[in-house]
């Protein structure tokens, strides 16, 4: 990493809006690293998460934001559970991600298209069709043959279908997403 | 009536915020203020003086000092208007800094504050009364309440110093956490062998008495004069005729009893004395293995005994003890495993805590002093150490530093590598914390010369493989998860308040944090004194500390017991209640609210019944005032008038 100039690269703005968006006062972290000790897949990450609780609180916006490591968290809440300090990490990570994908920023394509590809699934069916979603993504994302040879063995386990399952009162599920959506544009 | 007010600047810290001339001015303006002035510092000597002159010149007969929390100066201008010859209860002090000086920026509104707070002192003093205390006899006998170290320093200091000293302690010997230590840091002295002589001292001082396995169960009274309702806990063995030979612990046939002085690292005895250099060295059964107690028949131990010392029919004994001064030395408490599910929570025999490994090294304890994991009895040659485990941890309610365990870390690795040279300790640490005299001399020693390997960061998760526990934590340094096949792990488990701390505390009138720790007099000033007079704090009942520290407070606590008994008389404080025999109707409410059991039922000539305030007993805490249905009983220099006059200055305003 290149020295950086704290004096002229303290974002902090971005710490108020990370602390305001996810309710967490990041300055409680005094950096034990009991977080990163438990998390699962820290070994993908470019910055294990103790580390990026450290970019953040040293105010370094373009490294947090172009991280993989927000997008690679599984939010398996190991990190929350452990803190000493009680600051919910996993809903920081949360937050990262959202604002990165409000900038457009998005390090792992992929990762947020497997989510857009689930949600669109939850909306159109009111609950998730398995195989509408990883034909969606594997279709969206490129990666056409991704995961194909799980295919017959959860097909005939009876783990996922070839038709969506209906439910009663999908249409409801439906107007949470267009409420969602009108608000966000109302908030801009 | 002539009042004189003085407005001190206390520097900046009222000056700044506070136009402390206009509030002068203003405060000549009201009636019955004859004279007043401001001062940089009133506390000072020219201060005082100004004071004392102006109360001759101006022939002033009440005083105002408008200044710091009277709880800092009320004492000195006292004495000051005292020395003037005046009485001191004729002096009253406005809070400028705490309550407005230091609490809000505006100076005008501030200013404006500070001048209510001078009229309603001013109201107060015109409604004055002199009050003169009474001196009382002291008894020049001192309690100790725990036998540790720090408590033992203070009880040999007092005893040296010619006083009286009961020392009580709850467990079946002296010694307290110290006796269980191996060796010390930072000069890996032997624990056991500078605390014996101390220990055989308090044994053998003739001005020293000693409870052993007793309990306090009542206090009463006052400083000066206690009086303490001591619980001798039932033994079962009658120890004027116990010689301590162990004949009995060697035949007990029950093998399985807890052992409270190894933390259960390995079972005992139920008829047990707890170590070799024990005093008393004394046997005693545990009711709740003892086979004589479960099951109603065995006596083996009753058989054996060459003195006929057991007695399965003792009971609890009452003793009452006359004191004049307590110190209270209770010591402190540790977490328990069961706080960790994710080290385990006590299921893995091989993770265990610093005290219990404390026992495993040290040459009393079960394992004679060879390192032996507790699952198996093996060496072991891989050792991990947790620090923190608990500590510092708000999410566990304990979000303070336990003090002393990044020392005894260091030690027990040290230690580790002298009795398994082919060992390799490890420590996962968050900061190495060693402020102490050739303490972080030490924690780098072990680094450099006994190759101790530091880590820093969290452990996460210790779960068994095979005959390993597998350790995985941080090391945030290298920005990555390590992983230990450890053989034995130690966790430096947090240091909390001992076991039942906060009920003595009300026992004894004292306070105590959230954590049950006791609280001092004053975080600074005042380390050893409590806010009850009479009563002295020593060791880490008032917070974690290590030994030093504990040995320090204790001289400390001897040192104002002795000055507290170099008076043979005390005086009293006069401000406490007083009842209106007139007004009384004797519903005696008061003697029910009264915390400090000062009031009691007296029956006039008349016939009639009132209250009556048992003067030395008082605290002046003024409960019965509002208690009182008829007003009848007044807390003197708080009375309801004084109050009310105060009330209607600000209010009239």
């Amino acid at each position: 990493m290149d020295t950086i100039n704290l004096s002229e690269k303290t974002d902090w703005e971005f710490i108020e809006q990370v602390q305001k968006e996810s309710g967490q006062n990041i300055s409680l972290c005094y950096q034990c690293g009991n977080c990163t000790a438990g998390c699962p897949y820290t070994n993908y990450f470019d910055y294990p998460v103790s580390m990026v609780m450290r970019l953040l609180q040293a105010g370094q916006k373009d490294i947090v934001l172009n991280s993989k490591a927000i997008w690679l968290c599984a939010t398996c809440e190991t990190c929350t559970t452990r803190c000493p300090c009680e600051i919910d990490v996993a809903h920081i990570m949360d937050t990262l991600r959202i604002i990165a994908r409000r900038e457009n920023r998005v390090s792992e394509k992929d990762i947020k298209l497997f989510y857009d590809s689930f949600l669109d699934s939850v909306k159109q069916f009111g609950r998730i069709y398995e195989m509408g979603t990883l034909l969606m993504y594997n279709l969206r994302s490129g990666h056409l043959f991704a995961d194909a040879d799980l295919g017959p063995k959860v097909l005939t386990k009876g783990k996922i279908h070839f038709f969506p399952k209906k439910i009663k009162g999908a249409d409801k599920v439906a107007q949470i997403f267009e409420r969602f959506q009108k608000r966000a544009k109302r908030h801009g | 009536m002539r009042v004189g007010v003085f407005i001190c600047h206390c520097g900046n810290n009222i000056a700044g915020t506070v136009d402390v001339a206009k509030v002068a001015a203003e405060t000549r303006k009201l009636p019955g203020v004859v004279y007043a002035t401001n001062y940089m510092y009133t506390c000072s000597e020219p201060g005082q003086e100004e004071i004392k002159q102006a109360i001759q010149k101006e022939n002033l007969d009440r005083v105002v000092v408008a200044a710091c929390s009277p709880r800092m100066h009320e004492n000195t201008f006292r004495k000051t208007v005292e020395k003037a010859g005046l009485n001191r209860y004729f002096f009253e002090m406005a809070n400028i800094r705490e309550h407005i000086s230091w609490i809000g920026e505006d100076k005008e509104l501030n200013t404006n504050k500070a001048i209510e707070a001078v009229k309603m002192a001013v109201a107060k003093v015109m409604n004055d009364k002199p009050l003169y205390s009474s001196s009382f006899k002291v008894n020049k006998r001192v309690m100790v309440i725990g036998g540790g170290v720090a408590g033992m320093q203070a009880a040999l200091d007092c005893a040296d110093g010619g006083l009286d000293v009961v020392l009580v302690e709850k467990s079946p010997s002296i010694g307290g956490m110290m006796a269980r230590l191996d060796k010390t840091f930072p000069t890996i002295d032997c624990s056991i062998c500078i605390l014996g002589p101390k220990m055989v001292d308090v044994a053998q001082h003739e001005k020293i008495k000693l409870y052993a396995y007793s309990e306090i169960e009542e206090i009463k009274g006052y400083v000066g004069n206690y009086q303490v309702k001591i619980r001798k806990k039932a033994t079962y063995v009658d120890w004027t005729k116990c010689t301590g030979c162990g004949a009995c612990m060697e035949k007990c046939p029950t093998r399985n009893a807890y052992d409270h002085f190894n933390f259960g690292v390995a079972p005992t005895r139920a008829i047990n004395i707890p170590f070799p250099q024990a005093i008393p060295k004394k046997a005693k059964i545990d009711p709740t293995f003892c086979r004589q107690f479960t099951k109603g028949k065995c006596g083996v131990c009753a058989k054996i005994c060459p003195t006929g010392a057991i007695n399965y029919e003792m009971e609890d004994e009452i003793v009452t003890e006359d004191i004049g001064a307590i110190v209270v030395a209770t010591g402190y408490g540790l977490f328990d495993l069961d706080k960790f599910p994710e080290y385990g929570a006590g299921r893995y025999p091989d993770v265990i805590t610093g005290i219990q490994y404390e026992r495993i090294l040290n040459a009393s304890g079960p394992t004679s002093g060879h390192i032996l994991r507790p699952s198996d009895q093996t060496e072991p040659k891989t050792v991990v150490f947790v620090s923190c485990a608990g500590s510092r941890d708000k999410s566990l309610g304990v979000p303070y530093c336990s003090n002393f365990c990044c020392m005894y870390i260091a030690k027990q690795a040290i230690l580790t590598k002298d009795h398994v040279p082919d060992s390799q300790s490890y420590v996962f640490y968050m900061d190495i914390r060693s402020p102490g005299k050739g303490y972080d001399e030490f924690t780098r020693r072990a680094q450099e010369d006994y190759g101790v390997k530091y880590i820093r960061g969290r452990v996460s998760r210790i779960y068994p493989k095979g005959k390993k526990m597998v350790v995985r934590g941080a090391d945030t340094l290298l920005g990555t998860q390590v992983e230990i096949e450890a053989d034995l792990v130690v966790l430096a488990t947090a240091v909390i308040s001992a076991p039942g701390a906060a009920n003595m505390a009300e026992k004894l009138h004292i306070s105590y944090d959230t954590f049950g720790f006791y609280v001092e007099s004053h975080p600074k000033l005042r380390p050893v004194e409590t806010n009850t007079s009479g009563v002295f704090l020593a060791g880490a009942c008032q917070g974690p500390k290590d030994i030093p520290a504990s040995v320090g407070q204790g001289s400390a606590a001897a040192s104002k017991v002795l000055s507290l008994f170099s008076k043979d008389m005390l005086e009293s404080d006069p401000a406490i209640a007083q009842v209106n025999i007139n007004a009384c109707v004797g519903c005696l409410k008061c003697v029910k609210t009264c915390p400090f059991q000062a009031i009691k039922e007296e029956v006039l000539r008349s016939g009639k019944k009132v209250a009556k305030v048992i003067e030395t007993v008082c605290a002046g805490c003024g409960v019965c005032t509002s208690t009182c249905p008829c007003g009848a009983i007044q807390l003197q220099h708080f009375t309801d008038n004084q109050l009310l006059a105060e009330v209607n200055a600000i209010c009239q305003s």
